[in-house]
């Protein structure tokens, strides 16, 4: 079907079909009527929108992706569908921050630094434990030693549940009960972490609204206490976001950069139908990579992040 | 900070002056960027085009361009239509004939039904009277049951549980149980779930044929995207719900996902959640919603509970007074205490995304308070008049006075000063942007 069709097509589509509209393949049809063009037709822009936007890309990133297609394609001009297809590719691509390499994904990497202690942090319900869960797995496999820390001490139960993930990954688990302080707990875990010679900590924290003042401080607190114990401690701190969240998640991202400074991203629920777009806005504006997926609520379901992988899945691919 | 749609409205309408009527082609921006507010409030790209269409079908031909006020008059029927959207009746949580009335809860991983659950049986208790009996039918997350317990006893309210992994059975056995127990109400907590796990989706149906419920709730985070549309229609083909709850609203999302669901599965928002203690439960206001949507905070229910405190008579005699620079310290003092009457100062404050961050982080409590009134009641009717007398001595004795420093009371009348000089442009501007500027720049906090 063609473009013209298809948007003839649109309008009469009622407002349900439209939203549950298929984005098989929207790119193979990109470029087939336009080879040879140093301009991209109106038609394929709304359909680049719609896409973006509908991937909850965001209104002005998406504008920004549509400017550099254009000012792409009226240098290089494009010849075949599949060249405009790998221009737009890449210009996503290049939005997405890519890993540094000292602080590298793959788990079975030396760090400099042992133990290479990473704070996992985020607002509440977005997948912080399960992930840490996922990647106590994941370093425990690649041969590291592991150690946990419950510095959620406040959700009802988030110690159990931290404990529960500590086993399936059969890492142990540092903790002081319901209740404790935080800071504390996060301190004796780097401690620990450090007296046993663990290769890794990962602690996790309380899931907090990034707009609530005193919550923000107690993390930042987390922070700092455990930089007394090792030096340069935490190495990593990761924000997890939900796929399924909108445009809340650039203000999260920029908040949590602020106080605890973000050095990168886990985007879970991957799973599901949303496309988590908006992590190409806050990868670019905080220049901070996404380092994972999460795809599943089980303890292998969590990927390195590809940036090429998930512009194709944007696309629906 | 407030750059609200209406200011934005008002720049698309400057380059229509002098048009009379509303047409298809003057109207273009406009509905752009009504469109464009849409899509950052998260609202689904079909539902914006939707309500955008909607909008322009109703205006055309229209003479709002002529009215003194056309991007206000444009953002006052966007909104109307949000509200109108919405629905006006407060929709409740159906109880049963003969009891138990059975409530299931449904939704995506981590949305905030466990914490619900907590939250409708305490409010079901406190102002229902009724005995409920929470059923921990989440099988599968780790401490899933141990969390629903931690709340329960918050409450003190019994859960059913079991030791097998059976969603189905918890369901069924906690409402004979509760037959048995005399208890009235059941609400079954269920594992998350995604709209495209057949075999999850398939147990919540199972769960729903087992008991039967009364009312099935639901459960959204209100800083969901676009792909809130999906979820909330593969439910509703599911499961047929009853009503929807918006959780986290004490964030500082727009929440567009509310107007997606409701324009798509056209169910009703019961309660919104406000807080992660089980006492941030609230009923969901239309209006307010419409406004957050627009990117004007709850200014709605701030206006409302403003009006009550200052009538218009009043605010008028304060508007002369500061136009003609005579608005001394007496007049800020009532001004205060009547804040204060207000209510919870902090609450009022977060009800308006970014607000907080407008008022440079301020802690702001009652107490901040506190001060300004002592430091003011220090003085002699004379200095709060004319606030151009304080010279150091005077200040030295206030303070002693007020129990507080001399650098407090530089402080307050420094922003004193900048304060009124402020309300001053701001008596040129809307009342609703009157009442928010104004607060940015009360003398509080550090
Ligand atoms: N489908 C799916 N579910 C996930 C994923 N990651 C986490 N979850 C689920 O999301 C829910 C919340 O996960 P948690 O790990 O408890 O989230 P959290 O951020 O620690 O939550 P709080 O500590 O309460 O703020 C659980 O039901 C998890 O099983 C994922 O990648 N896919
Ligand atoms: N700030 C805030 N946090 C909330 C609210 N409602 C729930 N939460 C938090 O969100 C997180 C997830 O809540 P849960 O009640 O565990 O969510 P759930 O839907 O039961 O999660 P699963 O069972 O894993 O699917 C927890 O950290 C809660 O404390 C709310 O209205 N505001
Ligand atoms: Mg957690
Ligand atoms: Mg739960």
């Amino acid at each position: 079907m063609g473009f013209l069709e298809k948007l003839g097509l649109k309008k009469k589509e009622k407002l349900d079909e439209g939203v549950q509209k298929s984005r098989d393949g929207l790119l193979n049809k990109i470029g087939k009527a336009f080879v040879g063009k140093d301009k991209v037709d109106d038609a394929i822009l709304d359909d680049l929108e719609e896409i973006l936007i509908t991937s909850d890309v965001g209104v002005n990133t998406t504008i920004e992706i549509i400017k550099k297609i254009e000012e792409r394609v009226a240098r290089d001009k494009f010849v075949t569908q599949d060249e405009l297809q790998s221009m737009l590719r890449q210009e996503i691509v290049d939005l997405l921050e890519d890993n540094a390499p000292d602080k590298p994904a793959e788990f079975n990497a030396d760090f400099p630094v042992k133990p290479h202690v990473i704070l996992v942090v985020g607002v509440n319900g977005v997948g912080k434990t399960t992930t840490i869960g996922k990647l106590a797995h994941l370093y425990k496999k690649a041969g590291k030693n592991v150690i946990l820390g419950a510095a959620d001490t406040f959700r009802a139960a988030a110690v159990d549940q931290l404990k529960i993930w500590s086993e399936r990954a059969d890492v142990p688990i540092i903790q002081q009960g319901q209740n404790a302080d935080p800071a504390s707990v996060a301190y004796d875990t780097v401690a620990a972490a450090k007296a046993r010679g663990a290769d890794v900590a990962l602690v996790d924290t309380a899931g907090r609204l990034h707009n609530k003042k005193a919550l923000m401080e107690e993390l930042a607190k987390i922070k700092r206490v455990m930089g007394k114990v090792v030096e340069g401690a935490p190495h990593e701190v990761i924000l997890v976001l939900d796929a399924s969240t909108g445009q809340n998640a650039l203000q999260q991202a920029r908040a949590f950069t602020e106080t605890v400074e973000i050095t990168g991203l886990a985007l879970t629920k991957l799973d599901g139908t949303a496309k988590g777009g908006i992590v190409i806005g806050v990868s670019h504006e905080l220049n901070v990579p996404v380092k994972y997926i999460g795809l599943g609520e089980q303890i292998e379901d969590l990927q390195v992040f590809d940036r090429a992988d998930f512009v194709n899945a944007l696309f629906g691919e | 900070m407030f750059e609200d749609l209406s200011s934005k409205l008002d720049k698309a309408f400057q380059s229509l002056k002098g048009e009379a009527r509303i047409t298809d082609v003057n109207i273009a921006e406009t509905v752009r960027e009504i469109r464009r507010a849409l899509l950052d409030a998260d609202v689904n790209y079909e539902v914006a085009r939707q309500f955008t269409d909607d909008i322009k079908e109703q205006v055309l031909g229209s003479d709002v361009l002529t009215s003194v006020n056309p991007g206000q008059q444009f953002t006052k029927i966007v909104h109307d239509k949000l509200v109108e959207t919405f629905g006006g009746e407060k929709a409740d949580i159906a109880l049963a004939q003969t009891p138990p009335t059975v409530i299931l809860i449904a939704g995506l991983q981590g949305s905030g039904k466990t914490t619900f659950t907590g939250k409708l049986a305490r409010h079901l208790k406190q102002e229902h009277k009724r005995n409920p009996l929470l059923a921990a039918a989440d099988v599968y997350r780790p401490a899933a049951v141990d969390q629903l317990k931690t709340l329960a006893s918050q409450i003190d309210v019994p859960v059913y549980s079991i030791e097998q992994k059976d969603a189905v059975r918890v369901a069924k056995e906690a409402v004979s149980m509760a037959k048995s127990l005399a208890l009235d109400t059941v609400i079954i907590d269920t594992a998350g779930r995604l709209h495209v796990d057949e075999d999850m989706m398939n147990e919540v149906a199972e769960i729903k044929k087992a008991v039967n419920p009364h009312e099935i709730l639901f459960v959204v985070d209100s800083m969901t995207g676009q792909d809130a549309v999906n979820t909330a229609k593969e439910f509703n083909e599911r499961i047929d719900f009853d009503g929807v709850i918006l959780t986290k609203l004490d964030g500082d999302t727009r929440g567009g996902a509310a107007l997606s669901i409701k324009s798509v599965v056209n169910k009703p928002i019961k309660f919104v959640s406000t807080g992660e203690k089980l006492d941030a439960l609230s009923p969901f206001y239309p209006d307010r919603m419409a406004q957050r949507i627009l990117g004007m905070g709850d200014v709605v229910s701030f206006v409302e509970k403003a009006q009550k405190e200052f009538d218009e008579k009043e605010a008028e005699k304060l508007q002369k007074k500061i136009r003609s620079d005579k608005f001394d310290l007496n007049d800020f003092l009532e001004q205060i205490q009547k804040i204060k009457k207000m209510g919870d100062f902090s609450d009022l404050v977060n009800m308006i995304p970014g607000a907080s961050k407008a008022l440079d982080d301020a802690e702001i409590d009652d107490d901040a308070f506190k001060p300004i009134e002592a430091i003011i009641l220090s003085m002699t009717p004379e200095e709060r008049q004319e606030p151009e007398l304080l010279n150091g001595s005077r200040r030295r004795r206030i303070a002693k006075g007020s129990g507080t420093t001399v650098r407090e009371i530089n402080q307050l009348m420094k922003q004193f000063d900048q304060m009124k000089s402020m309300m001053k442009t701001m008596s040129k501007m809307g009342k609703a942007g009157r009442a928010l500027q104004g607060l940015k720049n009360l003398p509080i906090g550090r």
